[in-house]
């Protein structure tokens, strides 16, 4: 039998398979290059830039939990600048679609940092985090309120030729309604879901794990909330959905991929196994050769209710 | 590297401490002392993430003794805290684990000829055994103080005076050697020139360590520990502050990639 056609097209990138890094959880790519063939995977997505470099939250940043993970780092990076000039020429040198995440402090500085990435012929899309508090308006998250989830896709949208992916956050009453916004406001694509808010303590001492209090619980305690949220928006927008949360093996890849997930980012499952990624993309196809399936576009949304 | 490991033994050396060793492939006695590996304690989701070592000891076993050609080994001390642990301490001869290794910044290890001082607070040890046997195959004049709540946290120090290192003991409650915090019988010992020293251990331990050095103009170099996801560099969970770090100008350090090895003066110790 001829190999399965595992190759995606998202939003104009075109993909070899359907497997992503997630932001923050994969650097800048050169990290994983002595455990993985960056060449294997379908695309990476790099740790989320701001206008100016970020330092990031005090320490303790992360915990475990059973079955996964809280981290407040606080969007740590080293800036869109610095992205260019020092991250990008080895990342343009792989074969492999680059997306870069991206945040802003405010509504000018997500259009700011869009502007400085496009036209780069590295870049082949961009992916906005809408989950971090906008200063100017009180703190209010855009992520969590459709009117200012849409102001800034507006204006990202006004400054980027890039295919332009959202990523949004499960921390809402309906996620459906914020999908809906953000497709109206001109989303090529969107990606969920990004890390649902939680907080750890130690009873002993009386305190919070986290020096930030609370944190984003990621790895696979998370899944079947990213599965439930991934399969009712992708029956409610025609842009392409990118399934995220607590994927450690293929077969949790395939899941999100029947829910309606056109493809899907690794997180955690890199941090314990710096080559998941690659490992779940050939098990994935493996698992359609098993199964006689010639092509992964024929698995998405294909879940039988 | 990514590889995967045989348990070959995995022995309690006092309660709660274990030794461990496990098979390696050839490329890992190029380990620089310092130097960590994560290992993957079971291949499940609790615990989640990868448990971070530094190396005890590399070494090879003989033909005659691998019953084949020569085998690569590498060794761990560790103390049971918590859950992956406990599992660790479980694990029998035979019994596979998945490694990354090596991992981080070794011991920088200065001038020959220099006197160079270990400071060991507890499991603070383990990494310090590695080094002292390369520091003595250069010839180097080498003298271990190991410190611990009482005389079970003291380990392995046969093994130190094996390789003809001078080694002072202490314990908070007396039951071992003298009667007292580390810091305390290194700071009789400190000489102003001539030295340089190596130490891991708790936090306080290793800040009283810095702040000692810098006072005597010693250099010094400690070995961190901190909670961190991949221990490559990815997760940005594992920083310290640097030196100059401040809330305008902040400057955070991997623990894991630009550590765990750092000289004291880099770190912010306040």
């Amino acid at each position: 039998m001829q190999r399965p056609d595992m190759s995606v097209e998202l939003a104009g990138i075109k993909m070899r398979n359907p497997v992503m890094t997630a932001s923050g959880t994969f650097g800048y790519g050169a990290e994983f290059a002595d455990y993985l063939d960056l060449e294997s995977i379908g695309a990476m997505i790099t740790k989320g830039l701001s206008l100016r470099p970020k330092a990031g939250n005090p320490t303790p940043r992360i915990v475990e939990t059973p079955g996964g993970m809280l981290n407040a780092i606080g969007l740590q990076n080293v800036g869109v600048d610095a992205f260019i000039a020092q991250k990008l020429p080895y990342l343009s040198k792989v074969a492999t679609p680059v997306i870069v995440n991206l945040y802003g402090n405010t509504l000018e500085e997500y259009g700011e940092v869009a502007a400085r990435l496009d036209g780069l012929p590295g870049v082949a899309g961009i992916e906005v985090n809408i989950s971090c508090p906008n200063v100017k308006q009180g703190g209010i998250v855009f992520g969590t309120d459709p009117l200012a989830a849409q102001e800034v896709v507006r204006l990202v949208k006004r400054n980027t030729s890039k295919p332009m992916i959202v990523k949004l956050s499960p921390n809402v009453t309906d996620v459906v309604l914020m999908a809906r916004a953000c497709a109206d406001a001109g989303a090529d694509a969107l990606s969920l879901i990004n890390t649902l808010t939680g907080m750890a303590i130690d009873l002993d001492r009386r305190r919070p794990v986290l020096a930030n209090i609370t944190g984003g619980l990621s790895g696979p305690a998370i899944k079947p909330v990213a599965l439930r949220m991934v399969w009712q928006v992708a029956k409610c927008v025609s842009i392409p959905v990118i399934g995220i949360g607590g994927i450690m093996n293929a077969r949790d890849a395939l899941e999100f991929i029947l829910a309606g997930a056109s493809a899907v980012q690794v997180g955690t499952a890199s941090f314990l196994d710096p080559s998941a990624a690659q490992t779940i993309a050939r098990d994935m196809e493996q698992y359609l050769v098993d199964k006689g399936i010639s092509s992964l576009a024929s698995m998405i949304g294909a879940l039988e209710v | 590297m990514q590889f995967k490991s045989m348990v070959v033994s995995n022995v309690e050396l006092s309660p709660g401490y274990f030794r461990m060793r496990m098979t390696a492939p050839p490329e890992l006695q190029q380990t620089l002392p310092g130097q960590f590996l994560m290992l993957r304690v079971i291949d499940s989701i609790d615990p989640l993430l990868r448990r971070p070592f530094g190396f005890f000891d590399v070494g090879t076993f003989s033909a005659e003794y691998a019953g084949c050609g020569t085998q690569t080994y590498s060794e761990i001390l560790y103390k049971v805290v918590g859950k992956g642990t406990r599992m660790l301490s479980a694990l029998h001869h035979g019994d596979l684990l998945d490694v990354l290794a090596p991992l981080g910044k070794g011991f920088e290890p200065g001038a020959a000829g220099e006197e160079k001082i270990l400071v060991g607070g507890g499991i603070g040890l383990a990494p310090l055994y590695y080094l002292a046997k390369e520091l003595v195959a250069r010839g180097d004049k080498v003298r271990l103080f190991a410190g611990g709540r009482n005389r079970d946290d003291i380990l392995c120090i046969t093994e130190f005076e094996r390789l003809g290192v001078e080694t002072y003991v202490s314990t908070d409650d007396g039951t071992l050697g003298e009667s007292g915090l580390v810091t305390e019988v290194l700071e009789r010992h400190l000489a102003p020139s001539g030295m340089r020293i190596f130490a891991c251990g708790p936090t306080p331990m290793l800040r009283a360590v810095a702040l000692m050095a810098q006072a005597h103009q010693v250099p010094c170099q400690v070995s961190m520990e901190a909670y961190m996801a991949c221990g490559v560099g990815a997760c940005l969970g594992c920083v310290m502050k640097g030196a100059n770090h401040s809330e305008e100008t902040p400057d955070y350090r991997c623990v894991c990639k630009d550590g765990p090895v750092f000289d004291s003066t880099e770190l912010q110790w306040s």
